[in-house]
């Protein structure tokens, strides 16, 4: 059986996500940690969960940076663009497969290639964590980092009230985001596959 | 009996009646006060000395005259005064007739002093600020050192129930945490009832992540006394070394904040399925104040996320058996 390999993961963008994912992971932790503790026990002690998920916030807001700028000036910013073209057909026949024709062995209905590294669902998906989740989980965390930079009330409720609690809900939409793109990851040929890609940077399909 | 010397010369002294060169002096006694106070008059015969920052002092025998400051601990402030919890008392309530006679005598000076149990204690009309509970509470202070009255803490000339009716918490937790930085940020004043090191506040609570959001938040107390439910706000401080350092005291559901700081207004209500509701009229207190139905939610999200995915890989695993 042959085997498509196609390079579709430089090494900025491996390293980058290897922050990112060692970094989420880290945050998601302390963060639950800090959520539920109570006075006798704690996943992690509350000093360290602070201080862990202080240092990880700093370097995911930096990493995000690099993700952008990267994607600014290089070609893997046009994987994240034009995505909503023709989306509801596009996102209905991808979960059509993922639902059903996966199970029947139908042909994958968005094959990777070099121009199209993502099908639509996980376009639509990136686009919204990467531009939308992962800035407003940034700009919160700093909110309540800082607590003394932000006013006082929002929309007539406690400023830190306002921030932690969309810290927490974007914590937990992109917490879930991670458990589903996690799993979707096993779906390439073989349950390990699409992991080895973003290791040696090569996607591969037999054919 | 006094010789008679002193006698003239108290008669003397009382005769250098302090003059001020303050023609305002009428402006500075609103009609505010005379409806709190039936001694407004009276108290001017202290307060025009010890209600302004400087004063002039007359020997009427050699003429000779010279302007004094007032010192800052002596000085009293009449707005202060007149809306505080003793606002309708006379000076002399408390303060015997000999401090009418001026200079004040060594013996006038060193006058045992009132303290709060003296009017409050074991008084029906006091019976719920519950003051023999806090007597009790301060004997097993550390504050409980020769010279530390009541009054190191409670000025009578401008003590405000603030907890007690605080609208506005944030200026409540300013007004008492001052109260302890009165010392324990003025090395002068800490320096006259122990003889410890200095205390630098900022540098031995270095430990503590958001240090200005917690000092703005909460008061002193909150970690530096024991909880005790039978009083409104806790009086025995403790060591040093028995400081509650453990986070989670006040950063879990079961927060020691609602037995202390928001002791006054516990409500347990819970607004919008805040645990801990009451906090959040003010602050957030990450691990107190999470949300119910956000939590019942995650969790019907999480789990119906993990079934989904269950399912699917169950049925990966059978098309893979079948083929």
């Amino acid at each position: 059986m042959a085997t498509n390999r196609i390079y579709l993961y430089p090494v900025w963008i491996r390293l980058w996500h290897s922050i990112n994912a060692l970094t989420f992971l880290l945050l998601l932790l302390t963060g639950l940690s800090l959520h539920y503790s109570t006075a006798e026990t704690s996943l992690i002690p509350f000093k360290v969960s602070v201080a862990i998920h202080n240092v990880c916030g700093i370097i995911l807001t930096f990493n995000f940076g690099i993700f952008v700028i990267g994607n600014m000036f290089t070609g893997n910013g046009t994987y994240y663009r034009k995505w909503r073209k023709n989306l509801w057909p596009k996102l209905w026949k991808q979960f059509h497969f993922y639902a059903i024709g996966i199970f029947k062995g139908d042909p994958h209905p968005f094959p990777i290639t070099k121009k199209q590294k993502f099908n639509p669902l996980q376009k639509v998906s990136y686009v919204f964590a990467m531009y939308l989740g992962m800035p407003l989980l940034i700009v919160s965390g700093i909110a309540l980092m800082f607590p003394e930079l932000i006013s006082n009330t929002i929309f007539n409720i406690s400023g830190l009230l306002f921030y932690d609690v969309l810290h927490v809900v974007v914590g937990f939409v992109l917490s879930m985001f991670l458990v589903i793109h996690l799993y979707t990851c096993t779906l390439g040929d073989k349950p390990g596959t699409l992991f080895k890609s973003m290791i040696n940077g090569y996607h591969e399909e037999h054919e | 009996m006094k010789p008679p010397t002193s006698i003239l010369l108290s008669l003397l002294l009382a005769a250098a009646t302090p003059l001020f060169a303050q023609p305002e002096d009428s402006l500075k006694l609103k009609p505010s006060y005379y409806e709190v106070s039936d001694y407004v008059d009276d108290n001017e015969a202290c307060l025009q000395c010890h209600g302004e920052s400087k004063f002039v002092i007359e020997d009427p025998n050699t003429g000779r005259s010279t302007h004094e400051l007032m010192y800052d601990e002596r000085a009293i402030d009449r707005e202060e005064f007149y809306s505080s919890v003793h606002k309708s008392f006379s000076c002399n309530d408390c303060h015997s007739y000999d401090y009418n006679v001026f200079p004040h005598s060594i013996e006038t000076r060193l006058e045992e002093q009132l303290v709060c149990m003296d009017c409050h204690g074991y008084d029906e009309t006091y019976a719920h600020y519950n003051f023999e509970s806090i007597e009790i509470e301060f004997q097993e202070s550390i504050h409980n050192i020769e010279e530390f009255t009541c009054w190191k803490c409670h000025d009578p000339h401008s003590y405000k129930a603030f907890m007690r009716n605080a609208d506005d918490l944030e200026q409540a937790v300013l007004y008492d945490n001052n109260m302890c930085l009165k010392c324990h940020a003025n090395f002068d004043r800490f320096s006259l009832l122990t003889e410890r090191e200095e205390i630098v506040v900022v540098e031995s609570h270095d430990w503590l992540p958001n240090q200005a959001a917690h000092f703005k938040n909460v008061r002193c107390i909150e970690c530096h006394t024991e909880i005790n439910d039978t009083i409104l706000v806790a009086h025995k401080i403790l060591p040093r070394e028995e400081a509650v350092e453990n986070c989670t005291e006040c950063h879990s559901k079961d927060t020691r904040l609602m037995h202390t700081l928001y002791k006054f207004q516990n409500l347990e209500e819970r607004k919008g399925g805040f645990v801990n509701g009451i906090m959040i009229n003010n602050s957030y207190v990450i691990g107190a104040n999470q949300n119910v139905w956000l939590n019942r939610f995650s969790l019907l999200v999480f789990g119906l996320t993990l079934l989904v995915i269950a399912f699917h890989t169950y049925l990966r695993i059978r098309k893979q058996k079948k083929s």
